[in-house]
């Protein structure tokens, strides 16, 4: 039992994780997709950085009379991370535009029907 | 402090700073000839890299003197360097081609943008091929990924948004995934250097998170490289995008994909802990057959060629996979030399389609009526890059099915054998048809004086065709390397 | 032996430059022929002194060359194609003017690229070089077969080019590849290199997948293509499905059962015994169906599936008369059935016919025609005073010596049945009251240098009775 409680963290980010994906597969709307593909990221990056903490560590700052220190790695990796969802989200949102102004709407059953008799 | 030492660098610093400054030149024709230069020297960068690694084995530099694993380390070996020289090839050769292609299908304020999205593209592939990092990996697969997607978003129809909507979408789940997948093996391993990996892994390769890990990485890496089921996002993505971007990402972005999943499976975990403990061998080899027979089957029905060539591509990334999935030193080498191969062939089948498409303004089969009186070189082209995509002798197509077979035998799977003839057969009528087409039927009653595509365009188109030829018979280069390469990812000698 | 694969080669590129001018575009083509004949006759004091030389092309796979070597059947093979292609190049002039055909440059040049890679089977001295160059034959005819470019034609290239392609790559290439595994090689080499490999079993089904893989050898079920390939025009339908293509088929099966397997392990798997009589069946089926064909280059085609069927059975019977008997009826049934087919042509381009049922009474407006047809007819069907008398004759022997007689009624009935369905044609043509419009008015002879071209086989005909040592002793040397 202990584990389990224990390793909240993990479920948190499981349960995000799949409400992210859940959000891209379920939802027609091509904004929701994006928010979806966000959540999912998200939560990836909760896994690292929990991951990353020490139990009694305290912040990776050099500090005298500190001996253990959480694990700042993770942090860097995430950090890059963020910046490539930001960039993914951004180049999304972009094309989200793009195909409002061609098709007049983002849903993507709208979208698939205009597409159809082609 | 010389050059040449900082060359594993400079091939990425190079297209990478050159991506910016393309953004400052405005007219189109200058910024295709810089990408152009660039992506020469990229090449002489690669050929020279490549010798390196035959003479003296895998070449290895730390980033900014950092030593590994602490610092990110890039790490050649025969496999990168064959795949960097198949990535700065195609470019080299594609540029040239595109510069009449782009012209007329981007509107021309954007060409300059274009190109910079191209050298970012460029930048990617190379950095994922070069690179000794886990980490370093993903960032530079989010590099390529992201400007894939807007390189495809630039076709002409409409279309080319939606494809590349959803391939951002399956492409980012996908990257996900992988990072999942590197950030469970960095909780085991407490590295992400590659070689650092291998060798602390068997340790903790038992452990329920490992195998997790496994499972993420290649169910990431295979939405990357379309393995079937994975790979609804290509026929579209590939039909609507820019005739250049089409050719380029064909010959290139799966193959890299390929490279990736080679890494992980065999450098990082191993071939023993991946094809026994996992099972990978069968599962790779069913999804194989599936993506040969289902793929080939549907570009029969295509009209579009484009189309048809984009399930072509998935079904020649089955045979790679069929290649790997065997373990053996045959099957990998089967497996990477269809790597170059495939890039060869599928790049100037692309490359001719792009010019029928200069020319004509369409890639629909019917429409392609009686060219091949109006346009012989390309459809020469065509039909020799065809003949390639069965198999015939005297192409680089038969040397690929020929090891595949001679690897299927060995294993003693000869069912496999037979089932990747068939998978010929089903080449031969969709290759068929398109010959049939252009030399059998009429020209369309609406004759517009249509010519043979210029200079510029045939001849990056003949010199991959003849390239296709050349090593169809003097295979010492591409079958030695991948040998080696083959042997030294599974830890046995050539 | 180079120079047999690059002097058609070099010819192609002459004929294509040369194409506003059709005297001189000919010319090429009638010199490279003859130069190619030549080379091929000056090769062969060496091989009748014992001497097999080879050149090594290229190395595509470590340890399996792109490689050429003389042999006996090679040379053999080479004599009749190269020889041939002189003649028929003579019949073409005649005939694709007569005709009044369009893209002859197109033809022209194709001709010559499939006889490269007939020289390239011919001279082949292991399996994948042969294999190489049998599919650039394929790939080279299509476009002949398809010449007319209508739907009809394209609907038989279809047929052409799959069933030869499909056989090839699903059949030949995985008995290629597993022979390879097997014997770590592929060489032709006297006495076979397949002994002791593997147990019997696999060594059968390895032997059926040859048999069957090899489509051009027209064995049934597989034999759809030939009469497709009639579409084309007759000087294709002569060189390529009488001589070229077709011989191309049985001669790789011989090679494969002299030079891979060896006669000494050819006559003890049992596959091979199933496989004679399969051989046995195309030859019976494939006479009893060309009775009843009224288009007469139909029937020539049946006729040409069954013949091939005795070249693989001697090859399968693979005893000593077998193998003789075989690599004669190559050169007997090429000479006729050339001539036959010749005569077909020339009837079309002279009076437009092309059912045999229109023909009666023929004769007397073109006698020389239909009196050569009555020469290789004779040959077909193995009697005197024509050459394949000797082949057949050798044929049955090999039959007796393997205890088949069950095999040597065969050859019988199909004589026989050879009879019913060729004598009556030149027969009808002079001793029946004409049809239709034959009235004789004065002859109506075929051009001039188709003629000549039919005159000289019909010789050749006579000729490999009356002095068939040099044949008889270039085939007995096959296998040392």
């Amino acid at each position: 039992m202990a584990t389990v409680l224990g390793l909240y963290n993990y479920w948190i980010a499981i349960f995000l994780m799949m409400t992210g994906f859940y959000v891209v597969i379920a939802h027609g709307n091509l904004v929701k997709k994006i928010v979806g593909l966000n959540i999912f990221q998200v939560a990836v990056f909760i896994l690292y950085i929990s991951m990353g903490k020490v139990r009694g560590g305290s912040a990776p700052i050099l500090a005298e009379g500190v001996t253990s220190y959480s694990n700042p790695l993770p942090h860097v990796l995430i950090l890059t991370a963020i910046v490539v969802g930001v960039a993914t989200t951004a180049l999304g949102l972009a094309l989200v535009i793009r195909i409002n102004e061609a098709y007049g709407t983002v849903e993507e059953d709208d979208i698939h029907s205009q597409d159809e008799p082609e | 402090m010389q050059l040449g030492q900082h060359l594993p660098i400079l091939q990425v610093v190079i297209p990478l700073l050159s991506a910016p400054l393309c953004l400052l030149l405005r007219n189109g024709r200058l910024a295709w000839m810089f990408t152009l230069a660039v992506s020469w020297l990229v090449l002489a960068g690669a050929v020279w890299l490549l010798l390196q690694v035959l003479a003296h084995g895998t070449v290895s530099y730390a980033l900014g003197t950092w030593p590994a694993p602490w610092g990110i380390e890039y790490h050649l070996d025969h496999v990168s360097a064959f795949v960097l020289l198949i990535v700065s090839g195609i470019s080299a050769v594609v540029l040239p081609f595109a510069g009449k292609s782009v012209a007329r299908e981007i509107p021309a304020d954007r060409v300059s943008l274009f190109y910079t999205l191209y050298l970012l593209c460029l930048t990617g592939l190379l950095g994922i091929v070069i690179t000794g990092d886990a980490f370093n990996l993903f960032v530079f697969l989010e590099i390529s990924a992201l400007s894939s997607y807007a390189l495809i978003s630039q076709g002409r129809d409409r279309r080319a948004l939606t494809a590349s909507y959803h391939y951002l979408i399956l492409g980012t789940i996908g990257a996900t995934f992988i990072l999942i997948g590197v950030g469970l093996l960095y909780m085991m391993t407490g590295t992400l250097n590659m070689q650092d990996l291998a060798a602390r892994l068997p340790a903790v390769t038992d452990t329920r998170t490992v195998r997790t890990a496994f499972a993420f990485l290649v169910v990431g890496i295979s939405l990357k490289l379309a393995l079937f089921p994975l790979h609804l996002w290509l026929p579209n993505a590939y039909t609507y995008a820019p005739s250049v971007v089409t050719a380029f990402l064909a010959a290139t972005a799966t193959k890299v994909g390929v490279y990736v999943l080679l890494r992980f499976v065999f450098t990082i975990f191993g071939a023993a802990f991946a094809f026994q403990a996992m099972s990978l061998g069968p599962i790779l080899l069913v999804l194989a057959l599936l993506a040969i027979f289902n793929a080939s089957t549907v570009a029969i029905f295509q009209d579009n060629l484009k189309r048809m060539l984009a399930y072509s591509s998935v079904a020649q990334i089955g045979y790679m996979v069929l290649g790997i999935s065997f373990a053996s030193l045959t099957g990998l080498t089967a497996g990477i030399l269809h790597l170059f191969n495939h890039a060869l062939m599928k790049g100037a089948l692309f490359l001719a389609l792009g010019a029928v498409f200069y020319q004509l303004g369409t890639v629909q089969l019917t429409q392609l009526r009686g060219l091949g009186r109006r346009m012989p070189w390309t459809m020469a082209a065509i039909v020799i890059g065809g003949l390639s995509l069965v198999g015939v002798p005297l192409t680089v197509g038969f040397i690929s099915k020929w090891y595949l077979i001679l690897a299927a035998l060995e294993s003693g799977w000869w069912p496999v054998a037979v089932l990747v003839l068939l998978g010929s057969l089903l080449a031969m009528v969709y290759i068929g048809r398109l010959v049939e087409t252009a030399y059998f039927h009429a020209p369309p009653e609406d004759d517009r004086e249509v010519r043979e595509a210029p200079l510029s365009m045939l001849l990056p188109i003949w010199t991959l065709i003849l390239a296709n030829l050349y090593f169809g018979i003097d295979t010492s280069l591409t079958v030695g390397v991948a040998r080696q390469a083959a042997a030294l990812l599974l830890g046995v000698s050539p | 032996m180079l120079l047999a694969l690059t002097v058609p080669l070099v010819a192609v590129p002459l004929v294509v430059a040369a194409r506003r001018r059709p005297n001189l575009r000919e010319s090429v083509t009638l010199i490279a022929a003859t130069l190619l004949f030549g080379l091929v006759v000056s090769l062969a004091p060496q091989v009748m002194d014992g001497a097999r030389p080879a050149v090594i092309l290229a190395e595509p796979f470590p340890g399996l060359p792109l490689a050429l070597a003389l042999e006996p059947l090679g040379l053999l093979f080479a004599l009749i194609a190269s020889f041939l292609w002189l003649i028929t190049s003579v019949y073409s002039i005649g005939y694709m003017r007569g005709h009044k055909e369009q893209h002859q440059t197109r033809f022209y040049a194709y001709f010559a690229i499939a006889l490269a890679a007939v020289m390239g089977v011919a001279f082949a001295g292991n399996m994948l070089t042969l294999f190489v160059f049998y599919e650039v034959l394929t790939l080279s005819t299509y476009p002949l077969v398809t010449h007319a470019g209508t739907d009809q034609a394209r609907r038989a290239g279809r047929v052409y080019l799959g069933l030869l392609l499909g056989t090839s790559i699903v059949f030949l290439l995985l008995a290629i590849a597993w022979t390879w595994l097997l014997a770590g090689t592929t060489d032709f080499t006297p006495g076979g290199i397949l002994s002791g490999t593997a147990p019997a079993a696999t060594l059968g089904l390895l032997l059926t997948l040859y048999v069957f893989g090899v489509g051009k050898a027209a064995l049934m079920p597989f034999h759809r293509w030939l009469p497709a390939a009639m579409v084309a025009p007759t000087p294709v339908s002569a060189l390529l499905h009488a001589v070229a293509v077709v011989k191309a088929g049985v001669f790789t099966i011989l090679k494969v059962s002299v030079y891979l397997f060896g006669s000494g392990l050819m006559i003890t798997l049992v596959a091979s015994q199933w496989l004679q009589y399969v051989a046995a069946a195309t030859i019976l089926l494939a006479s009893l169906v060309a009775m009843r064909q009224d288009n007469l280059k139909a029937r020539l085609a049946y006729s040409t599936i069954s013949q091939l069927g005795y070249v693989v059975l001697g090859a399968l019977l693979a005893n000593a008369a077998g193998i003789v008997g075989s690599a004669m009826h190559i050169a007997t049934h090429a000479f006729g059935k050339i001539t036959l087919f010749f005569c077909a042509g020339v009837i079309l381009v002279a009076t437009h016919k092309t059912e045999i049922s229109q023909m009666r009474g023929l004769g007397r407006r073109m006698p020389i025609t239909m009196m050569a047809f009555l020469i290789a007819s004779l040959s077909i069907i193995g009697l005197p005073p024509a050459g394949g008398t000797w082949s057949k004759w050798y044929l049955a022997i090999g039959t007796l010596e393997a205890g088949q007689l069950a095999l040597l009624a065969v050859l019988m009935i199909s004589s026989l049945l050879n009879i019913a369905y060729l004598l009556p044609i030149p027969l009808h043509a002079f001793f029946s009251a004409p049809s239709g419009d034959n009235v004789p008015g004065g002859t109506y002879e075929a051009p001039l240098f188709s003629l000549a071209a039919i005159i000289i086989t019909t010789l050749g005909c006579l000729v490999l009775f009356f002095y068939p040592g040099p044949l008889y002793q270039l085939a007995s040397q096959i296998g040392r």
